[in-house]
């Protein structure tokens, strides 16, 4: 479905990627784990166009999107769910849930998203007139992701979903994480910090340090590896 | 209401009393006569700024402590906390009445006052128009625009040109001078387009400054500082008016423009658009996200922003019949922008209001003479101290499904 091929991305004069490859295939849920300042949410961010790769190719369903602009890469059906959240804190609920289905024109089909998303997440139908700066971080975050979902995108990216948020908040979100997975079929690419749930939930798991990918292989696989045991599980 | 009237409290104002005496010290009581080369001492002005001074503190404090217990829950909570007025808003029978009212009365103004008082009015309306274009850039897509009075000197400039060098009438260069402002506001966006915030405020300030240097020093093209004078007035054809008649004309063209914009702008506000630009003003990089179009985004609010000033500068160039650069000065910029923020940012309503209070106030405080600025600059000050969301803060439409009627309520007790 994705394909990233050997990009390379800079702030300025400072390398960040330095060549990454990875594929996703459909309905998958792949995470991208790694340390502070590996360069995983720099992945993400290039693959979405926010900070577009200055070289190398990323293509999706055999589309070229690595010199595409972000709001395209949006319509062709990749959203983002960036670090830290970034709700509109003045819009209230639904105003941010109208907000992520921004570039869609059928009002019927986006009232009955907004429905499924207060399925998924009862607690935001509750305060779906309070504005989402006086949300709870975890609400924030469901939010977050709900507000991704109303795109109805056919890739999920998220970037870090358990960041400043209690294991029990945690551990509800990456239920989630995976229903929206089995249900409708999304695929999902996870990046995490949490290195442990991370790979409890994903099929296949990716390992980045310094801007290159170490390691690849199937979630179990590293679950197991003692490597990755040391340096991102703690054991 | 907890104790206020405590020692405590009464030893900060007799320190800000001090402080006070202290720095007017040299202008209220030392006074040198060159006549007699005698200094003055006048101790008698240093008890009256010491009373005024402690009395005045004292109420400032209690009035602060008075307002506080509101706003001390939640600061983002802005749904839930709202003034009287804006609740007004909401009750259609208030509403219904309040549009009546305001409709006779400026239906029956210009037959009731003097032309001189006309001449006011339609200057405030102008300003109304001026603030909700403003309020179009700052308080919807929160882009700072210290600027703004550039699109209206190429808008009054417009017409005084097309009309010197062509011409061109009035009513053909209305569109021209909103499509004429409409182009200099996506050049002022262009290169803009990644700056925020302070540096944002800068450029625009730069840009209002230059296109006021041009006109002053372009000879050729803008007759420099004598600027142009003999601008005709509008007016329909074959009809002949007079001073009065064209003032009232004038009046009404004015109201039939600030109409239209209000209508427009709160169109677009609850538009796709309006949307994007609010939230663009809340998390830029959530917008790339949701895939809203940053470029196309910005440059629209400046655009559509710049059109109503254009407008108002050519009604502004037909009413005075003389333009020239002093008038765009950066004051008038700043006025425009205390306007959307006084109004309250982003609140159609509130611009109005705040627009009729400045533009207004000045002119009827002529009485007070030479008191009459700081008597302005006092009241802009106390507003934002004691309401710092604006005038009318902005009122938000919520939405409501049939069906989940019952949710709704429960949502309200939670």
């Amino acid at each position: 479905m994705l394909k990233v091929r050997d990009i390379r991305t800079f702030y300025g004069n400072i390398q960040a990627l330095k060549g990454i490859t990875l594929e996703i295939a459909e309905g998958e849920i792949i995470t991208l784990i790694g340390g502070n300042g590996a360069g995983k949410s720099t992945t993400l961010m290039s693959i979405c166009g926010v900070v577009p790769p200055r070289c190398g190719e990323i293509f999706f369903r055999g589309t070229p999107i690595h010199d595409m602009s972000p709001e395209k890469i949006v319509a062709l059906g990749i959203c983002q769910v960036p670090e830290g959240r970034r709700i509109f804190p003045g819009l209230t609920v639904k105003e941010n849930l109208e907000m992520g289905a921004f570039l869609r024109r059928d009002a019927q089909g986006i009232k009955s998203d907004i429905d499924h998303v207060f399925d998924l997440f009862p607690i935001l139908a509750q305060r779906r007139n309070q504005a989402g700066g006086t949300l709870s971080g975890g609400e924030q975050q469901m939010l977050a992701i709900s507000r991704a979902l109303m795109a109805r995108p056919k890739l999920l990216l998220l970037d870090e979903p358990s960041l400043g948020l209690a294991p029990l908040i945690i551990q509800q979100i990456f239920e989630i994480i995976k229903k929206i997975n089995t249900e409708s079929k999304t695929t999902i690419f996870l990046v995490e910090q949490n290195a442990n749930l991370a790979l409890k939930v994903a099929h296949r798991g990716y390992v980045m340090e310094n801007g290159l990918i170490t390691m690849s292989d199937s979630a179990a696989n590293l679950l197991g590896n003692e490597d990755v045991k040391k340096a991102y599980l703690g054991l | 209401m907890r104790k206020f009237f405590t020692l405590a409290e009464m030893k900060k104002s007799l320190l800000m009393a001090v402080w006070f005496i202290f720095l007017t010290f040299p202008i209220m009581v030392v006074r040198v006569n060159p006549i007699y080369k005698v200094v003055e001492w006048r101790w008698q002005n240093l008890v009256l700024v010491g009373v005024s001074a402690f009395f005045l503190s004292f109420l400032w404090r209690y009035f602060l402590a008075y307002k506080k217990p509101a706003p001390a829950k939640s600061p983002l909570e802005t749904s839930a906390r709202k003034g009287k007025l804006s609740e007004l808003q909401r009750h259609p029978a208030a509403r219904r009445a309040g549009i009546f009212l305001a409709a006779t009365l400026a239906v029956a103004f210009p037959y009731i006052f003097s032309t001189y008082q006309v001449n006011i009015m339609t200057t405030a309306l102008i300003y109304v128009v001026l603030g909700l274009g403003l309020n179009i850039v700052v308080g919807l897509a929160g882009l700072l625009d210290l600027g703004y009075v550039a699109f209206y000197a190429v808008g009054a400039y417009s017409y005084a040109l097309l009309n010197f060098h062509f011409g061109l009438s009035f009513w053909v260069c209305l569109p021209i001078g909103a499509a004429m402002a409409a182009l200099f506001g996506i050049i002022l966006g262009f290169p803009v387009l990644r700056l925020r915030g302070d540096y944002l405020a800068i450029v625009t300030l730069g840009f209002g400054e230059i296109i006021r240097l041009v006109l002053e020093n372009w000879n050729e093209f803008s007759k420099g500082p004598s600027g142009i004078a003999g601008i005709p007035r509008p007016g329909i054809v074959g009809v002949e008016m007079s001073l009065n008649t064209s003032s009232i004309f004038l009046y009404f063209l004015m109201i039939g423009l600030a109409l239209l914009t209000i209508l427009v702008v709160t169109r677009l506000r609850n538009s796709r658009i309006g949307r994007a630009w609010i939230a663009l003003r809340e998390d830029e990089i959530a917008c790339q996200a949701m895939g809203v179009d940053k470029t196309k985004t910005k440059l629209t609010a400046f655009a559509l922003g710049a059109t109503w000033a254009g407008m108002g500068g050519v009604i502004f160039a037909a009413k005075t019949t003389f333009i020239n650069p002093a008038s765009f000065t950066f004051l008038e910029s700043a006025i425009i922008l205390s306007i959307v923020v006084l109004g309250g940012m982003g609140s159609i309503i509130g611009v109005i209001a705040s627009a009729f209070i400045l533009i207004l106030l000045p002119e009827y405080l002529r009485a007070f003479s030479e008191y009459r600025m700081l008597i302005f600059g006092a009241v802009l000050v106390i507003m934002m101290v004691f309401r710092p969301q604006g005038l009318i803060s902005n009122v938000r439409q919520t939405y409501r499904f049939k069906g989940l009627q019952e949710e709704n309520k429960e949502g309200d007790i939670k």
